[in-house]
């Protein structure tokens, strides 16, 4: 593909890179919030169909890096790729599950309503919401097994259940690439395997889901794809190949226990 | 009687009625977006606002000091965001630097020009003057329908109802966006809303609300309307709708017994002469957020103790 | 035109340098009562900026604004009391008092609401604030109807008022303004450690509860003090702008509350002074413009937090890391997509227009990925992690590690590769 010369809002882009086939492409990507980068130069390929973990040690940019690619944070540098188009055009096909604890769970509204905002776009400013819209978010809650919750103010939730909820919203938007940022942390056994139940159709009907993941010994179970970042990118690829003893160490150095490694060596392999 | 309630009662009743609704609507979003003291920052620049207007005008004149009042507000937004961010001070107090100059900066300007003579002063800014604004040309209800009566109502019912018909649209347009970017900032930067521009657009309409209301009645309304009802209002219901309608209610309670209350409280203690009915609508609000405060059936937080 | 004649007054005082008044005044020679007010604006000055560093490493600067409004139902209770008693409404000390205690009860209901209801702080605050004003309000216009509250005055409180004070006035405020000095000086010990580390503090024997009522308390005393000469709008100034403008220059509290003590007391100084001299500068609105041009002094041009530094600083990061970026891509034969990338590169003549390296371009490019893989190792490095964390990771490594720690990154990459 020849080089197009595009005008982007974060200065001026000379060319954007091939990434036919990819649901999400990142390059170059730079995010700092203060003297140093949180994120540097990061370049990040998933496949379409692909259910990638995002994995690297406490402040090493997994969430930042989410937050970048949906413009969320503002970065120093680096463009983004959505099925092969840039992020504005392909924002209709994406949904996003942001951390719990970033959210008021005070805020004066019902799960059912929650659901609903993940059709925003959808109605707009003025269209009124109509039976198959509440009957679409009932199906969403349905999905994440939240039915008889739907009348019930947010605030009286468990953390498993926000969880959710967030996702409930999620699947409303009706999209083809999820992002999720620590759709696991803090949440109860049975949430969890609900969640990844979820995401698994969603794998199934051909959806891309990319997951912030702190629970390594879980990865090769749940995902196919693994993206190790400490600051800048250490590994990326298929679970076998992306992460293995070698990558990780590269990623968490010494701050793993060696045990764990190994047994999930043999695990990955 | 009744043409003595169309005349004296009915138009400062309207007008405080309609100044509560203006500043109560836009004040639920401040309240839960927790920029409740926004609408106190702004009340306060409302008199450099008129002092500049008036100076620049050369005369009492009601437009030149509303616009130098608006022009004021969206300064005091621009530097409170300005400090805030570029500084990386907390809002609170962000929103205390930016007051209190804009404040100071004003009572300077009004003790440095002559304007003694005339009727400009800060007490007149802060609490209004609700009891003036009377409809001489009233002779009855038929006034209402008379359309050389209504031309002389108070130019002021006029323009608070104008500024709240348009806030009142605006929430109505922009509901779904503020309650999205309002609950959930990322999630709605995910689905494409400008989130900035709604919260800067927020800001400004209840920059409106305050001067509108400060026109009509004067600062303290405001700040109290803006906080009180709302504030109340989240403390009986789980449901944003509901809270809003339920503000509007608590709103117009507070405006309707704190002007009959000013006006014919101290009658019924026997004192000859009534109270300010600004300070006495902001009192009845603060008794309603107190009750609220105490059985409203949604006052405790999740794991709160009683 | 309008606007000349109207600011007239104000051309004149700025054009009368140098004024001996206000030499005199600067050097406390307008008088007994003049010199009394000014010591005390100082003194207030410093005490506010002091106390008003912990309410700010609190994050509580606005309740200050609560407390400040709820001393005029306060003012107004006093003076009916006082005058249905026989005395003079007007005495100061009653009226303070007064104030006092209704200042107390808007700091228990904003505690309240926050404690026992699902309202957060600023909310809280509004309400008070709004509500004990408007009450005072109400209070004031039933006073003004009473035989002896025609001349009362207490609109003097909404903007302060120093001009013709009376002697035994302007005692009470210097020595008011002394008292809550010596209260902050003794007390900053505890405050510091409550505002920075409440948990250490609780486990160290302090009473966070406890230290934090008396600095309510002393808050509540410097808005007292500060009413009469500030007024009760703009007191909060005293206690919001110079911790403010403080944090701009150091990020250790002890230096804070000194620097924002003496940022409070020249203000107070210089506000108290310039107003003795002529009639139409008030008190009030001086001192917190001074306050405020100390503010934008340290907003401005402050060298570690200021916002001058802050957007260079941020400059240098974005280039730096445009040039790291843009060597990385011409050592692995990547494209270059970002315009500012390609244009510090020719500028540094590392790259010609059409993206390819010059020699000296691949020379650099060479050394910043073999420093960009000794960077990553020594992240993942549990001896070295520490050190690379703390640092932008875009420097030269020499300049950062010593030459063993750098052999022994060496040592786990294979020999730094070069760029064919």
């Amino acid at each position: 593909m020849a080089p197009v010369t595009l005008a982007s809002d974060k200065g001026r882009v000379i060319g954007t890179p091939d990434t036919a086939g990819q649901a999400l492409s990142v390059r170059g990507m730079t995010v700092s919030y203060g003297a140093a980068p949180v994120v540097f130069s990061v370049d990040m390929d998933v496949p379409q169909g692909a259910m990638m973990a995002i994995v690297g040690p406490n402040g090493a940019g997994k969430s930042t890096l989410l937050k970048a690619v949906l413009g969320i944070v503002k970065p120093l540098s680096g463009q983004v790729r959505v099925f092969d188009r840039a992020l504005k055009e392909a924002l209709p096909r994406v949904a996003y599950v942001p951390q719990r604890a970033s959210v008021d769970w005070d805020f004066p509204t019902r799960v059912i309503d929650v659901v609903m905002m993940g059709m925003t776009r959808e109605l707009g400013l003025l269209r009124r919401v109509r039976p198959h819209h509440r009957a679409r978010a009932m199906d969403c809650l349905a999905r994440v097994g939240m039915t008889d919750f739907a009348a019930r103010q947010i605030g009286q939730l468990s953390g498993g259940q926000q969880q959710r909820v967030f996702l409930a919203r999620a699947l409303a938007q009706q999209a083809d690439l999820y992002l999720l940022d620590e759709p696991f942390a803090g949440v109860d056994a049975a949430t969890e395997a609900a969640i990844i139940a979820v995401l698994k159709e969603l794998r199934a009907e051909g959806k891309t889901v990319v997951a912030v993941h702190h629970d390594l010994s879980t990865v090769p179970d749940y995902f196919t794809h693994a993206f190790l970042i400490n600051r800048s990118r250490i590994a990326q690829g298929p679970v076998a190949e992306a992460f293995t003893p070698e990558t990780l160490d590269r990623a968490y150095g010494g701050r793993l226990a060696t045990a764990p490694v190994a047994q999930m060596a043999d695990t990955g392999a | 009687m009744s043409a003595d309630f169309v005349a004296l009662s009915l138009p400062p009743l309207v007008i405080g009625v309609l100044a509560a609704i203006a500043c109560a609507l836009p004040g639920n979003f401040l309240v839960l977006r927790r920029q409740a003291l926004i609408g106190d920052a702004i009340s306060h620049v409302v008199l450099p606002g008129i002092v500049v207007g008036f100076l620049l005008a050369g005369t009492v004149s009601t437009w030149p000091m509303l616009l130098g009042a608006a022009a004021a507000s969206l300064v005091a937004v621009a530097m409170i965001e300005g400090i805030r961010r570029l500084g990386k001070v907390e809002p609170g107090a962000a929103m205390g630097v930016t007051f209190t100059t804009l404040f100071a900066a004003g009572v300077l300007l009004l003790e440095q020009s002559d304007t003694s003579s005339v009727h400009l002063d800060v007490e007149h800014a802060l609490y209004g003057n609700l009891e003036s604004l009377i409809w001489i040309d009233a002779v009855g209800w038929q006034s209402l329908v008379d359309p050389v009566a209504l031309a002389g109502l108070p130019p002021e019912l006029g323009r608070i109802a104008m500024a709240t018909l348009g806030i009142v649209i605006f929430m109505a347009v922009l509901w779904r966006p503020l309650a999205v970017s309002t609950f959930d900032e990322g999630f709605a930067r995910s689905v494409g809303l400008p989130t900035g521009v709604i919260g800067v657009a927020l800001v400004v309409v209840s920059a409106l609300a305050a001067v509108a209301a400060f026109d009509a009645v004067g600062s303290i309304i405001v700040i109290a309307m803006f906080i009180c009802p709302p504030a109340a209002a989240r403390l009986v219901t789980h449901r944003l709708g509901a809270q809003v309608g339920w503000s509007l209610v608590f709103a117009v309670i507070a405006a309707v017994a704190g002007y009959v209350l000013a006006g014919h409280g101290p009658l019924w203690l026997g004192f000859a002469n009534s109270v300010s009915a600004a300070g006495m609508i902001a009192t009845v609000s603060g008794v309603i957020l107190a009750l609220a405060a105490v059985f409203g059936p949604a006052r405790h937080r999740a794991g709160q103790a009683t | 035109m309008a606007v000349g004649w109207q600011l007239r007054p104000w051309r004149r005082w700025l054009t009368r340098a140098p004024d001996p008044m206000l030499r005199e005044a600067l050097t406390f020679g307008l008088g007994y009562n003049a010199t009394l007010v000014t010591l005390g604006a100082t003194a207030l000055g410093m005490a506010a900026g002091g106390a008003g560093t912990y309410l700010f490493l609190r994050k509580r600067a606005l309740v200050s604004d609560a407390v400040s409004h709820a001393t005029l139902p306060g003012i107004c209770l006093a003076f009916m009391l006082m005058v249905a008693l026989g005395g003079d409404g007007r005495f100061l000390p009653g009226l303070l008092l007064g104030s006092a205690v209704t200042a107390g009860l808007g700091l228990l209901c904003v505690a309240a609401l926050v404690r026992r209801t699902r309202l957060t702080e600023d909310a809280a605050i509004g309400a008070v604030l709004s509500v004990f004003f408007g009450f005072g309000v109400v209070l004031l216009t039933i006073i003004q109807t009473l035989p002896a509250g025609r001349q009362a005055g207490l609109e003097g409180f909404l903007l302060g008022s120093t001009a013709g004070m009376l002697l035994p006035d302007a005692v009470l405020i210097a020595v008011g303004g002394a008292l809550t000095l010596a209260l902050v000086a003794v007390l900053h010990r505890p405050f510091t450690l409550v505002a920075f580390d409440p948990g250490y503090a609780e486990a160290t024997g302090w009473r966070t509860g406890g230290i934090d009522l008396v600095l309510m308390a002393l808050v509540m005393a410097v808005t007292v003090v500060g009413l009469k000469v500030v007024g009760l709008i703009m007191v909060v100034a005293l206690l919001i702008i110079p911790p403010v403008a403080a944090r701009f220059w150091t990020d250790r509290a002890a230096h804070l509350a000194l620097i924002a003590g003496a940022i409070g007391g020249v203000s107070g100084y210089v506000g108290a002074a310039v107003s003795a001299t002529a009639p139409g500068l008030p008190t009030g609105p001086i001192i917190v413009l001074v306050a405020f041009g100390m503010f934008a002094l340290s907003f401005l041009a402050a060298p570690g937090r200021g916002v001058v530094a802050v957007a260079l600083r941020h400059r240098r990061l974005q280039g730096a890391i445009h040039m790291r970026q843009g060597l990385l891509a011409l050592a692995t034969g990547q494209p270059i997509y970002e315009a500012l990338t390609l244009r510090l590169l020719t500028r540094a003549g590392l790259a010609r227009a059409d993206g390819v390296a010059t020699d000296a371009g691949r020379a650099r490019a060479a050394k910043a990925l073999r420093d960009e893989r000794r960077w990553d190792v020594a992240r993942s490095s549990p001896s070295l992690a520490g050190i690379a964390a703390t640092h932008d990771g875009l420097s030269e490594i020499e300049t950062v590690l010593t030459p063993d720690q750098i052999a022994e990154i060496d040592a786990r990459i294979d020999a730094p590769r070069e760029v064919t």
